[in-house]
């Protein structure tokens, strides 16, 4: 048994590794994410149940994989409008790029409106509802529609009276539309404690989409969820999504993982001082980046920075302010030396400047998303990211950012997060939601000391990098950002005017000590000159006593050789013989020495 | 009151139907149906029996097979079949069903009234 049923295991968990699903044929919606999500599409042949309550996109889901069928995919359809009429269908999609009268001129696309007037209709007896079937199958024979719409089929239920009949015509007409081999997508209004309000959920249950719109804070968002679907894997989760002048997006973020691709490139945080504290080349391409600080230390300057050293490089870079507009920021940086503009005038640099209540987390989520997909930047530049707490809940936001974090490393773009840190809340704590998803985390606080503010700049973590454990100073200057070595003594950090006073100070000790240590040097050499000084003259004065004593000695020898000769002279005048003689005369000598 | 007036006169020919078409006061209607059903058949002979108590000699009957003519469904916003739909006098009336009903029918119809006014 168990080996009979292995490779059964086996193909069924490889029908969940996502797009690659063999098990059930698919129609593709051509929308944003939602393909994802549902692992290839709705269910191709079989009708599918979007439910949701009024204004939560059910028709635009609905017309959209019309158009984008009979656009995209070659795939003509039929539009049964129970609510609009084809005019107002055609111009309310305008906008969103679709032009119905040019696709019906092509016919591509049939929209049949139906309109069931209840104040003219009365019943008497038995009926079907053949007539609708025939509507129906005519559109999709006059040009081989493969899709077909039901927008929003309970307002039969409105026109007509007898339950009974609807409710068994609605399950013939599903299994009509089964065996007509057409991709259905049927809307249906949500109901009390149930999917739909009639209970057509009992009927299409092949696949069941549920949208949902609601307001948290006075802050709106769209949600949608797969409900089931049969045969079929699908993510299971709620999915934001967007409807905006696109048409119908669905963000699938959540069930993005860790496997995006790393890159081993480095690039500029355009502040060389900077790249020097994080290993020497600055971050990691495709890292995310938070800078956090109390208010007004630059965190928007470190931004502009690398902004600048990235459109520097030929690269797109979008900046999302949320407190700034673009004038503003321009203007500022101006006044630090950078000149953004240029990069706005070369389509480098975009800025998207929005307050973050304008609209919702998921809003925000799917405009950046938007934007990033539409613009292929290198980098983002979200400042401030906490600005989004206020468009949401903690907890929201903080799925949002992962989410957003996330999408941006599978884009391998670099990110460039701002957060501003509460002056009273204990420093680097708000970040606490972030800073397990950023892999450079640089703070930049300000020390007040000595009757002034100044900025320090440090590393709190850097992935992968061996980064510097150094606070540095941080100036702007009207060339842009400094980072000077803090003075760190005994007296503690100092910054500013105290790192000045403190360096002169220091510098006035370090003159006294050199000319101390030149006095002395002075001293010494005063005192050997001395020295060998009296040592010459001790030399000479022994030279001198040495020449007087050899003059002596000679004196001496001179005098015996004469006195010798005196004596010999005496010994001959005396004409003594040499032996006694001599001896006598030294007698003599001895006696006259007496 | 001007209808029921005329009430008693007789099958009328081409000419008398056209110019009364113009007055307003012959009744238009049209029956949709799909094939030859049962009740589709049933709805016809209803339909006739109801005119010919009510509306003798100013009624015209037009019956409509969407088997044959789908893209004729459109234009009365056919949904249910058979659909009876009053195209004159105005204001355009439906109803839907076999007409099994008769006096739902007159109602529908807006000949109940009329009849008991009488």
């Amino acid at each position: 048994m168990p080996r009979a049923t292995a490779p059964n295991r086996n193909s069924s968990f490889s029908n969940y590794n996502g797009p690659a699903n063999r098990s059930l044929p698919k129609a593709r919606t051509g929308i944003q994410g939602l393909d994802e999500v549902t692992y290839g599409g709705f269910p191709r042949g079989r009708p599918t149940l979007i439910c949701g309550s009024a204004g939560a996109g059910k028709s635009l889901l609905a017309i959209e994989f019309i158009v984008r069928g009979a656009t995209q995919f070659g795939e003509p359809g039929v539009f049964v409008a129970f609510e609009e009429t084809a005019g107002e269908l055609a111009q309310n999609v305008r906008s969103l790029g679709f032009d119905l009268d040019e696709l019906a001129r092509k016919k591509k696309l049939i929209v049949d409106f139906v309109r069931i007037e209840r104040s003219e209709i009365d019943e008497t007896g038995d009926y079907d509802l053949e007539g609708l079937f025939i509507r129906i199958g005519a559109a999709i024979d006059a040009i081989g529609a493969k899709r077909v719409a039901l927008d929003t089929i309970e307002n039969l239920f409105a026109g007509l009276q007898n339950q009974g009949i609807l409710r068994a015509e609605l399950r013939r007409l599903f299994r009509w539309l089964k065996d007509k081999g057409v991709s259905a997508v049927i809307t249906a209004e949500r109901g009390e404690g149930a999917l739909t309000r009639h209970g057509l959920e009992e009927y299409v249950s092949d696949c069941v989409i549920l949208l949902d719109h609601r307001v948290t804070d006075q802050v709106s968002t769209r949600r949608m969820r797969v409900v089931k679907y049969r045969g079929t894997a699908h993510g299971t989760n709620e999915y934001p999504f967007l409807i905006d002048e696109g048409g119908f997006s669905v963000l699938p973020v959540t069930s993005l993982g860790l496997q995006h691709k790393v890159s081993d490139e480095r690039i500029s945080s355009g502040v060389p001082r900077l790249d020097t504290m994080l290993g020497g080349d600055g971050y990691y391409r495709g890292s995310t980046i938070l800078v956090s600080g109390t208010a007004g230390t630059g965190k928007s300057t470190l931004s502009a920075h690398m902004v600048d050293a990235a459109c520097r490089r030929g690269e797109r870079c979008v900046y999302f302010s949320f407190e700034e507009s673009p004038q503003q920021m321009v203007r500022n940086m101006r006044s630090i030396g950078l000149n953004l503009e240029q990069w706005i005038k070369k389509d480098l640099l975009r800025f998207h400047s929005s307050r973050a209540t304008l609209y919702g987390l998921e809003m925000h989520l799917a405009l950046i998303h938007k934007i990033v997909n539409d613009f292929a930047p290198q980098v983002v530049v979200l400042d401030p990211v906490g600005s989004l707490l206020d468009a949401g809940s903690p907890r929201d936001a903080h799925v949002m950012l992962i989410r957003l974090i996330d999408f941006l490393k599978s884009r391998g773009v670099t990110a460039f997060l701002t957060n501003l840190t509460d002056t009273n809340a204990p420093l680097e704590r708000t970040d606490v939601a972030i800073s397990s998803i950023v892999d450079t985390w640089l703070f930049v606080r300000d020390l007040e000391f000595n009757g002034e503010r100044n900025r320090a700049l440090y590393v709190l973590k850097s992935r992968g990098m061996a980064h510097s454990n150094q606070l540095r100073e941080f100036l702007l200057t009207d060339h842009g950002v400094d980072l000077l070595d803090v003075y760190v003594g005994p007296e503690g950090i100092l910054t500013g005017s105290s790192r000045l006073s403190q360096e002169s100070r220091e510098k006035a000790a370090d003159l006294r000590r050199q000319q101390e240590g030149e006095r002395i040097a002075r001293e010494r050499q005063r005192k050997r000159d001395a020295l060998e000084a009296r040592i010459l003259a001790l030399r000479k004065e022994f030279d001198l006593e040495e020449v007087e004593a050899e003059t002596l000695d000679a004196q001496e020898v001179l005098r015996e050789r004469s006195v010798e000769e005196d004596r010999a002279a005496m010994a001959i005048s005396r004409k003594a013989d040499s032996g006694n003689g001599s001896a006598r005369s030294i007698r003599t000598k001895s006696k006259e020495g007496k | 009151m001007k209808k029921s007036a005329k009430a008693a006169e007789s099958p009328l020919s081409l000419d008398e139907i056209a110019r009364k078409k113009k007055e307003g006061d012959v009744w238009e209607l049209r029956l949709y149906t799909a094939g030859q059903t049962p009740r589709s058949l049933t709805a016809i002979a209803n339909l006739k029996k109801i005119c010919e108590e009510h509306l003798q000699g100013r009624y015209n009957i037009e019956v409509i097979d969407l088997v044959k003519h789908p893209q004729l469904a459109a234009g009365d916003q056919i949904i249910a079949i058979p659909t009876l739909v009053r195209k004159l006098p105005q204001p355009l009336r439906k109803i839907v069903g076999d007409l099994r009903d008769r006096e739902r029918a007159l109602v529908g119809l807006q000949l109940r009234p009329v009849s008991e006014g009488k």
